[in-house]
């Protein structure tokens, strides 16, 4: 903290308290409740708000300096990396399936996240809890733009950036990203800290952006790299955040250890399903590999996430219900997953490919269990198909999880060769789910998840099955943003430009 | 001479995004474009909110205001995140020169016992009005609809909370953490605070986002601000010897000429949209700026006794004439 205030010598965080929570009052106007009507239906109990220890001690004026000070070393990076063609460095254009991806399901993402703490930021009774909140608030629009910022001079060079708006709202694989975070914004407050502040913030944050942000340094992506570093101080600030918040709801009342555990078993097995995105990215989707999606979960995962649990069990918290059952998907899902979307390749707005040899002796070193066993077959079938002029293309209608909206392309924990399906029937209707963890949570709560919109069956629905009008609504265009990287546009260009840019024809 | 540098020149596939192409056209796009329009999810949204399962997670309905295209509501600023830090930083660096000049310099100590006096009495409570106008725009940017819209009421909470954060620090320089107590006990039982306090307590309860920007930064703020920044704090008191007090609030008054052209903005372009709009603003506006101007009195006599019921009078003339230009009569 800056300040230099008091002639009264004044401790770091009496000052800080002076600053925040010292600017509030208990109204008398106007009823408590009628001030703050969302705090009471989850069920948490509070019995007093000073007992919020800050996580961090930010004043604005310290918070302006030193996030002015971030915002111009990433604009003159990015502008100098648009204007001197920093797109020609990175080690090939299939990398640009991964910023795609990330572009179009998981900057909204960082969107809806700002709109969420901004809410909390006003819900909660607590000074302290709504000035932290509320940095993560206007730090999470700064991510959604600097991401957008760092990404728009790609766009203006190759296919499946420029739709993302339109992709967010309308396309099948963004729906994954979407309801999870919709999921969070339309629970209560402290559901959505739980939520986005801890599980996502805290538990499975380090998965998603240590693999991206070390795929961009890896592959030569300068924009995305400083995007990351940029956002890291910021991270640090959040997941303090998150951390206190379980941990104050735990101190505050017993009774809200059965919530809070309900919460974490939930948006365990729901920011895991998101996560199959970045394992596909981590295992098949850059050129240059960092690591495989096995060991960033013994990592991040294993480590990390062990340490942590161990940590809360003092508050009687225990590692979430869907666990082991992640566990038993590591070595599987990217395989399942890649293979998924290159089949489904004419909708998406990105490419994807066959490995080549190299490839998948890469993916056999690093899944020695399962990759020759299950998946290399698949791929050797794939690719016959595809010498012999009769690419595999799935055009029907993938059946998708009612919960997390992934494609049922799953298998059973035990068993890798049985595709492990889900059913629950309710008010009459049958719904479809690809596992037990997302079964669940349908049951827990079945008014909510009944509302999903569930792209696929809309785009037959709707649109009477008439696919290139589907593609219109996306924003897809056949032909350039979808479908194999072999033989794209992007292909073609990247090549061609790389060419005139380190050789003289 | 100048001698353009070689470097390789590859055509654009395209020039901007799909959809700010369909509202620009193909060419290249500023940052405020890009980290604006259309980044707010619209279509599909998953389930209704639990907190309010009559509202849809993103709600244009939630508030009177009716407008066919909430992008319409543009900042004239163009802040987007980088801008508005970049602003802001240069802001507080002038004021942290303010401030360590009159603590260097014992200018504190030179005030003049009864500008002192009024000084925090005047300025330390309204630091709890401050934190109300940070509820009061984090609320808008939480449910408002549309981030042209939104971000800015972010950036002006943040705003908000630094003023409040200013105003402790300008009580703690002149009055020590005693002054700050002070201050908060007037705020909530000093008599003339409360008529301000009940104000700020009722705008608290508002849920209609739009609403809650008019009872906040239209009425209460439009009032508040030159009433006791620029025609107390930079005239009354400097005239009696206490430039030191307006040296730390030129923040607040720099800050409030360049909030105002954004308020203002808003409010033309919302009752532009249609005869309802007006209407419903002219209400909005009538009603909370009436209130606010009463509950303004007793706090304006802190400073300037008898002459603060023409003080509030010319200024809330002035306030017309400025709404005016907006295109709603009051």
């Amino acid at each position: 903290m800056d300040m230099k205030v008091a002639k009264k010598k004044l401790g770091l965080k009496e000052k800080y308290r002076l600053m925040t929570r010292d600017l509030g009052w208990e109204p008398t106007y106007r009823a408590k409740d009628e001030v703050f009507p969302y705090v009471n239906y989850e069920g948490i109990k509070v019995h007093d708000w000073d007992k919020w220890e800050d996580p961090f001690r930010l004043t604005m004026d310290s918070y302006w300096k030193y996030q002015a000070e971030k915002e111009r070393k990433f604009y003159a990076i990015i502008d100098a990396h648009a204007q001197n063609n920093g797109h020609l460095n990175i080690t090939d254009a299939r990398y640009l399936s991964a910023l795609k991806i990330f572009l179009q399901a998981i900057s909204p993402g960082e969107y809806a996240a700002h709109k969420g703490f901004a809410r909390v930021g006003r819900e909660f009774p607590g000074v302290g809890t709504q000035v932290a909140c509320q940095m993560q608030a206007i730090d999470e629009i700064r991510h959604a733009q600097t991401q957008i910022h760092a990404l728009s001079n790609y766009n203006k060079y190759y296919d499946g950036f420029h739709a993302f708006a339109d992709a967010r709202d309308r396309i099948w694989y963004t729906s994954v990203a979407r309801s999870f975070f919709d999921d969070a914004m339309s629970a209560g407050p402290f559901e959505f800290m739980i939520a986005i502040g801890f599980s996502f913030e805290y538990v499975l944050t380090n998965l998603l952006f240590v693999p991206f942000m070390s795929g961009a340094a890896y592959n030569g992506d300068m924009a995305t790299v400083t995007f990351g570093f940029s956002a890291q101080s910021d991270e640090a600030r959040h997941m303090t955040l998150g951390l206190e918040c379980i941990k104050f709801m735990l101190e505050q009342d017993p009774d809200n250890l059965p919530i809070v555990q309900g919460w974490l078993d939930k948006w365990f097995w729901r920011g895991f399903r998101v996560l199959g995105l970045v394992s596909t990215m981590m295992d098949y989707m850059l050129p240059k590999r960092v690591m495989s999606w096995r060991e960033a979960w013994e990592i991040y995962g294993v480590e990390n996430g062990g340490a942590l649990f161990k940590d809360l069990a003092r508050y009687g918290v225990r590692p979430p219900k869907g666990w082991d059952d992640a566990e038993k998907a590591i070595d599987h899902m990217s395989h399942q997953f890649m293979l998924g979307l290159y089949q489904w390749s004419f909708g998406t707005s990105f490419h994807s490919w066959i490995p080549s040899d190299e490839d998948m002796d890469w993916l056999s070193a690093k899944y020695p269990t399962t990759f020759d066993k299950y998946y290399r077959p698949r791929w050797d079938h794939i690719r016959k198909l595809a010498v012999a002029g009769t690419p595999f293309k799935n055009f029907g209608l993938a059946k998708l999880c009612q919960t997390c909206q992934l494609p049922v392309v799953f298998t059973e924990p035990d068993d890798a060769t049985m595709s492990c399906h889900r059913e629950t029937e309710y008010k009459g209707e049958k719904y479809h789910f690809c596992s037990d963890g997302c079964q669940h949570i349908f049951d827990n709560e079945p008014e909510k998840y009944v509302q999903a919109w569930l792209p696929m069956p809309s785009l037959f629905q709707e649109l009477n099955g008439d696919i290139g009008a589907w593609m219109n609504w996306v924003g897809l265009r056949d032909g350039e943003d979808n479908g194999d990287y072999s033989g794209s546009r992007d292909q073609r260009n990247f090549d061609q430009w790389r060419g005139m840019a380190t050789s003289n024809t | 001479m100048q001698i353009d540098l070689r470097t390789v020149s590859i055509q654009p596939l395209r020039q901007t995004f799909d959809h700010l192409a369909r509202r620009f056209g193909d060419k290249p796009a500023s940052r405020y474009q890009e980290g604006g329009y259309d980044i707010q999810a619209a279509e599909n949204l998953h389930y209704k909110p639990t907190w309010d399962p009559d509202q849809e997670l993103y709600d244009a309905k939630i508030t009177k205001i009716v407008m066919q295209d909430w992008y319409a509501l543009k900042d004239p600023r163009q802040f987007y995140y980088s801008t508005y830090t970049l602003a802001r930083a240069r802001q507080q660096d002038a004021t942290e020169s303010n401030f360590a000049f009159v603590e260097s310099r014992g200018l504190a100590d030179m005030l003049p016992p009864a500008v002192r006096e009024t000084a925090l009495k005047l300025l330390v409570p309204l630091r709890h009005a401050a934190w109300g106008a940070n509820q009061n725009n984090t609320l808008i940017c939480g449910y408002g609809y549309s981030t042209i819209f939104t971000q800015p009421c972010m950036y002006h909470a943040m705003d908000n909370l630094g003023i409040a954060q200013y105003l402790s620090r300008l009580g703690l320089l002149l009055g020590d953490t005693e002054a700050l107590d002070e201050g908060k006990a007037a705020w909530l039982e000093d008599s003339a605070w409360q008529p301000l306090r009940r104000y700020v307590e009722d705008t608290l309860v508002l849920r209609d986002p739009f609403e809650a920007f008019v009872a906040q930064n239209v009425a209460l703020d439009g009032l508040l601000y030159p009433l006791v920044y620029a025609r107390i704090v930079d005239d009354t008191l400097s005239a009696q010897g206490g430039s030191a007090v307006a040296m730390l609030t030129q923040f607040m008054t720099d800050w409030f000429d360049e909030t105002k052209k954004w308020v203002d903005a808003v409010l033309k372009v919302a009752a532009a949209e249609s005869d309802n709009n007006r209407a419903v603003l002219q209400d909005w506006i009538r009603a909370w700026s009436t209130r606010a101007a009463s509950a303004l009195l007793p706090v304006v006599e802190i400073a300037l006794g008898a002459q603060a019921d023409d003080a509030v009078g010319e200024q809330l003339a002035d306030f017309r004439a400025r709404i005016q230009k907006t295109g709603i009569t009051l």
